[in-house]
Parts: structure tokens; C-alpha cells; sequence
């Protein structure tokens, strides 16, 4: 028995520390004097952070980037919030297959959804360009968006909308005075999730990048300059900051959903 | 005198195949507590539902104050509805609620204030105006409910199951107040139930629904002494019940051949659903006595005690008769003096002719 808990304990253990410590890496190495990537630390500076600051380049690809993901937020979430409706409210002929079509792309390995992107893309005389990563992406994120909002949509009891026609309100007035405020946290961490799965998306964005790159495909180029690896470590940091900070208010939404709605709390990422 | 504020007309709701309501005719008068009975699956909520709008008729018609309801959607009919989970909506207060339908109305501010203070008074949450509405109980939560419907002064209140969800105590006291409410705004209250007890308590007239059909409307006191089928006797209360044959039927008379009792002569109005198929007789628990000392009785019948059940104030008693399986359920009420008897005891079951109904 002790032996067992003993065994676990290094489990998780290990488990952890291969999964935080090579991105706890990129701070320590943010803010190492050295341009060279390796231990022993030589000593703390925030020059790498400056760097950032002054790279055109890399605001050329901050802004790109910012841009598809702010794109794709918007509507993959509205066009999830018709597909999480649609499926939860009604029921119509193939419903059950619809959904699992559109689910789809969740599971699908991204090399052959950007291979085949490019190839129809292409085929079809498009240039290609921001426009296409943003196809891209809206493609890949809907589903992880109509996964949140069918929960919202689901634990939104059918009654509530009833009452409000019930007592006289139009259907089109129930939706923007119950339904919407009471899906609007899931609406606000779909947004947010795909804003931060488009944000760090890197092989649809190689494949139908143009010549404006997104920022994981500048950063990808820039590995080639071993100089420019210590500003990459601190570009690492920011967005990592970011990506976490994004996925702590996403979750904060969900969870005061769930509270709104007066459902007991189950499961979520954090 | 007055026209039915609800006339259903030859109503028929089908799902697919499924036949929810068949062939309902029914009036519901003005100023009314009229209930709705029948276990689940009966068709009651879809009715109910129907009624309010939310489900479209297969055929026949619908008139509420004398207006067909055909293709008149649920937001402009003159009901309202509380429904079984209450539907308080959970992003505002409880003031908020009952302003809910008043805004829709987009009547003037002043006087949705005066309508929300007063119908938050008339449910007795006085003082839980602002309070938001997750943090409500359950019984609070029913009155928000209430007070949201009642507010818009309805022609007709419908409720789905309203106290289903409440515990016993609370769900008592709630009776007592919705009776006194529906007095008090004279407003037609129509109830959905499963529970026979609260549709007795409550309703002026009861329909007791069996399989998307109505098997009979009337009074609580006409509905549990006059049932007019064996189903619905059998629903209402306790009943026993006793096979038969009709023997000869001559004006006023019928000859009956009973099980246990024997060959007896009952009175016309004793079958209460009609003379034809009647094949039993039934008898209320209560209309049963065991006899005692010198006591006697009409008539009087030797059974021995099966099975004895003491409830403080009652003791129900399963006896069985000579020539029946089943047993016989006599209710006594534990008056001072009285003895319990055990299982295995012999009981003189005293009964009258008058008290037995004739069923099919």
C-alpha cells in the first residue's frame, strides 16, 4: 500500500515537471544576460524584452496575428452560437451527424487540414493572404467554441424562454433579455478560447501564410539566428503570460455562468 | 349564466402516431379553480400547455372569452402560466421579474412600480423586492412565480404542477394560500396535478383524465361519492371493490348478485356511470365499520383482520370477506375507547346498501 501512494507520488511528480519545466525555461532564459542559451546563468537583464520593443518586424506579425485571432473570435463564436442552438433547441433530420461533421476538425490532424486548404486554395485562383488563415482558423476553433456554448446552451433551462413569451414578450426580445445575458459567459469564453487557439496556431498559418507572417511563423524563422533566441524566450514569456492569463478569464466567465444559472459546477480546465 | 371563460371543442393533440389528447369537450366557467387530474402521461400538461399556447391543436378548436385562439401565439393570449420549475429568470431581481411582462406591455414606469409593490405584497415577499433571484427558496421562489403571472391580471392563470417540487409542510400551507389568492383576485385558476388530495382540496370542479381523454368532470364531493367509472373511483381516494352481475333492472331498482354480500336490491342513482357493463360494486373504506360489542349495523358481514395499519388518529384494517381473494380495506377512526384489533381477529364488518356504487 505504501509503496503504491509512494509510486504515484513520483508520478505526478515527474508528470509534472515534463510538462512546466521546459516552459518555465523561457522566463529563466528571458532575463539571462548571456546570448547564449545555457546554464550556468550569467546574470539578469531585461535587455531582450527591449529588443522587442524596437523590431518592426515582429510588430508586423504581433498585428497580423492579433488581427486573425480577433477575426476568427468573432466568428467562430457566431457561428457557434447558431450551432449550439440549433442542436440543443430543435430537433431536425440528421441532426446527430450535422454535429459530428462539424465536431470534426477537433480531431483532424492540422498538417492535413492546412495541406488541403492550400490545395483547394489554390486551385481555386485565391491569393493567398491574412483572409486564408483566418478561413483557417475560424475553421479549426468553431468546434472547440460549439463545444462551450452547447453546454451553456443546454444548462439554459427551456421554460425561461416559455415565461418570457408567456408574458408577453416577443421571441426576438426573449433572446436579447433572457437568453443572451444568460449565455454571455460562455459567449465570452468562446471568444476568448479561440482568440488564444488562433493566436498560437502555427502550421495552418505556415501553409497558407502569404507573405505576411503570423507571429508563430516569424518566430519559427527567427530560430535560425542562434543571436536572436534570447529575444525569442522573452517574446515566449509575454505570450505565455498572455495565453494564461486569457484561459484564467475564460474560465472565470464559464464558471460565473454556471453559477448564474444555478447549476453545480462540474469539471472545466482549471 | 355567464359564458365559459375556456370552451375546448372536439380537441385532438397528436405526436406522430402518439395520440397525447383525444377528443376533448370541455368548459371551464369564469372566476373558476378548475383542476386538471390524472397520472402522468395522462395529457393534462399538454392540455394545459395548449391552453397557454406552447402546443398547436391536431384538430378542434379552442375559445378563450369567447376568442378562438387559432394561430393567436402564447405572447398575446389572456393567460398566464406558472410553470412547474418556475422559470424565475436568474439574472434579475425579484422585482425585476414581476416587472418582466408590465415592461413587455411598456406601460408607464410609475405605474409599473405601483403594479410590482402591489403584487409582491398580495405573495407575502414583502421586503425581498431587491433581492436577487438565485438566492430564493423554493417556496419563495413559487410566489415570484405567482406574483410575475398575477401582476398582468390574466383572464385565466395556469399552473403546471406548481407545488410538485415543494416538501409536505410547505406544500400544504401553499394549497391554503393559491385558494385564498384565486378568491381574493377572482382571477380563473387552472391547475395541473397529479396529486388527488390537492385537486380535492383546492378545485371548485376537477377533470380527472385517463389516456389523452377526460373521464369525468365534477365537483370534489361528486367526483369522490359519484365516481363514474371503476378508473376513476379508483384514482380518487381508496375504494374496494366487489364483482357483480346485474340481474334484472325494474324502474327504480336494480337487482344485483354481489360477491360476498349476495343478491341485493340498489337504487338506479347508485350506478353512477349509467346500467350498462356494470360488472362491480365498490365501497369506500370509511363507509365500512367494524362492529363492536352489541353494535349492529344495516346489515353485517363475519371477515377476519389480515393485516393492521395504526396511523395515531385512523387504523386501516385489510379484512378478508368469505369467497374473495382480495382483502377489503376498512377504515375505523381510533375514537376513545376503541379497540385495535390484531391480525387474525374476527370482525363483525357492519355495511349498507346505501353506501355501495355500481360500476363499470
Amino acid at each position: 500500500m505504501r509503496g503504491k501512494i509512494g509510486f504515484f507520488r513520483w508520478f505526478i511528480g515527474f508528470f509534472l515537471l515534463f510538462l512546466y519545466a521546459p516552459a518555465m525555461l523561457l522566463p529563466i532564459f528571458a532575463f539571462n544576460a548571456s546570448s547564449i542559451v545555457s546554464f550556468p546563468l550569467t546574470g539578469f537583464t531585461t535587455e531582450w524584452f527591449l529588443v522587442l520593443f524596437t523590431n518592426e518586424t515582429l510588430h508586423l506579425a504581433a498585428r497580423n496575428s492579433l488581427l486573425i485571432a480577433i477575426t476568427t473570435a468573432i466568428f467562430s463564436t457566431l457561428l457557434a452560437v447558431l450551432a449550439a442552438r440549433a442542436s440543443t433547441r430543435f430537433s431536425f433530420f440528421g441532426r446527430r451527424s450535422i454535429m459530428g461533421f462539424v465536431m470534426l476538425p477537433m480531431v483532424l490532424p492540422e498538417i492535413i487540414i492546412g495541406v488541403s486548404l492550400l490545395v483547394v486554395i489554390i486551385q481555386m485562383g485565391f491569393e493567398l493572404s491574412l483572409w486564408s488563415i483566418t478561413m483557417g482558423h475560424i475553421l479549426i476553433c468553431t468546434p472547440f467554441c460549439i463545444a462551450i456554448l452547447s453546454s451553456a446552451f443546454m444548462n439554459l433551462d427551456k421554460s425561461l424562454e416559455e415565461a418570457s413569451f408567456d408574458l408577453g414578450q416577443t421571441r426576438w426580445n426573449t433572446f436579447w433579455l433572457v437568453i443572451f445575458p444568460l449565455v454571455m459567459p460562455g459567449i465570452v469564453a468562446s471568444l476568448l478560447i479561440a482568440f488564444t487557439i488562433s493566436l498560437d496556431e502555427f502550421i495552418i498559418a505556415f501553409f497558407l501564410a502569404g507573405t505576411e507572417p503570423t507571429l508563430p511563423v516569424y518566430i519559427w524563422g527567427q530560430l535560425r539566428f542562434p543571436a536572436k533566441l534570447p529575444s525569442l524566450m522573452a517574446l515566449g514569456t509575454v505570450l505565455l503570460l498572455v495565453s494564461i492569463g486569457l484561459l484564467l478569464i475564460a474560465d472565470y466567465f464559464r464558471r460565473r455562468g454556471i453559477r448564474k444559472t444555478g447549476i453545480e459546477n462540474t469539471g472545466g480546465f482549471l | 349564466m355567464t359564458l365559459p371563460i375556456i370552451r375546448l371543442s372536439g380537441l385532438d393533440k397528436f405526436y406522430g402516431e402518439f395520440q397525447a389528447l383525444s377528443q376533448i369537450n370541455l368548459d371551464i366557467k369564469t372566476g373558476e379553480f378548475f383542476s386538471l387530474l390524472g397520472p402522468s402521461g395522462c395529457g393534462k400538461t399538454t392540455l394545459l400547455r395548449a391552453i397557454a399556447g406552447f402546443e398547436t391543436l391536431s384538430s378542434g378548436s379552442l375559445q378563450i372569452d369567447g376568442l378562438s385562439m387559432e394561430g393567436v401565439p402564447a405572447n398575446k393570449r389572456p393567460t398566464n402560466m406558472v410553470f412547474q420549475s418556475y422559470a424565475i429568470f436568474p439574472h434579475m431581481s425579484v422585482a425585476e421579474n414581476v416587472a418582466y411582462g408590465l415592461k413587455a406591455r411598456k406601460l408607464p414606469k410609475v405605474e409599473i412600480k405601483a403594479r410590482v409593490a402591489e403584487a409582491i405584497d398580495m405573495v407575502g415577499l414583502q421586503g425581498f423586492d431587491e433581492r436577487a433571484s438565485h438566492a430564493l427558496s423554493g417556496g419563495q421562489r413559487q410566489r415570484v412565480a405567482l406574483a410575475r403571472a398575477l401582476v398582468l391580471k390574466p383572464r385565466v392563470l395556469l399552473l403546471d404542477e406548481p407545488l410538485s417540487a415543494l416538501d409536505k409542510k410547505l406544500r400544504e400551507q401553499m394549497q391554503s394560500e393559491l385558494r385564498r389568492l384565486q378568491r381574493a383576485v377572482g382571477i380563473t385558476f387552472v391547475l395541473v396535478t397529479h396529486d388527488q388530495e390537492e385537486a380535492l382540496t383546492m378545485s371548485d370542479r376537477i377533470a380527472v383524465m385517463f389516456d389523452g381523454k377526460i373521464a369525468q368532470v365534477a365537483s370534489p364531493q361528486i367526483l369522490y361519492g359519484k365516481p363514474s367509472t371503476r378508473k376513476v373511483a379508483a384514482f380518487i381516494g381508496m375504494m374496494n371493490f366487489l364483482d357483480a352481475k346485474v340481474l334484472a333492472a325494474s324502474g327504480d331498482n336494480v337487482e344485483v348478485e354481489v360477491q360476498s354480500l349476495g343478491k341485493l336490491t340498489l337504487s338506479l342513482e347508485q350506478a353512477t356511470g349509467g346500467l350498462n357493463g356494470c360488472d362491480s360494486v365498490g365501497v369506500r373504506p370509511e363507509m365500512l365499520t367494524i362492529l363492536t360489542g352489541s353494535q349492529t349495523s344495516e346489515r353485517e358481514i363475519e371477515a377476519e383482520v389480515t393485516e393492521v395499519s395504526y396511523y395515531g388518529d385512523m387504523t386501516y384494517y385489510d379484512v378478508k370477506f368469505p369467497s374473495k381473494e382480495d382483502p377489503i380495506t376498512v377504515t375505523m377512526r381510533n375514537t376513545a375507547g376503541r379497540e385495535v384489533l390484531e391480525v387474525g381477529a374476527k370482525a363483525r364488518v357492519g355495511w349498507s346498501t346505501s353506501s355501495l356504487l355500481l360500476l363499470k
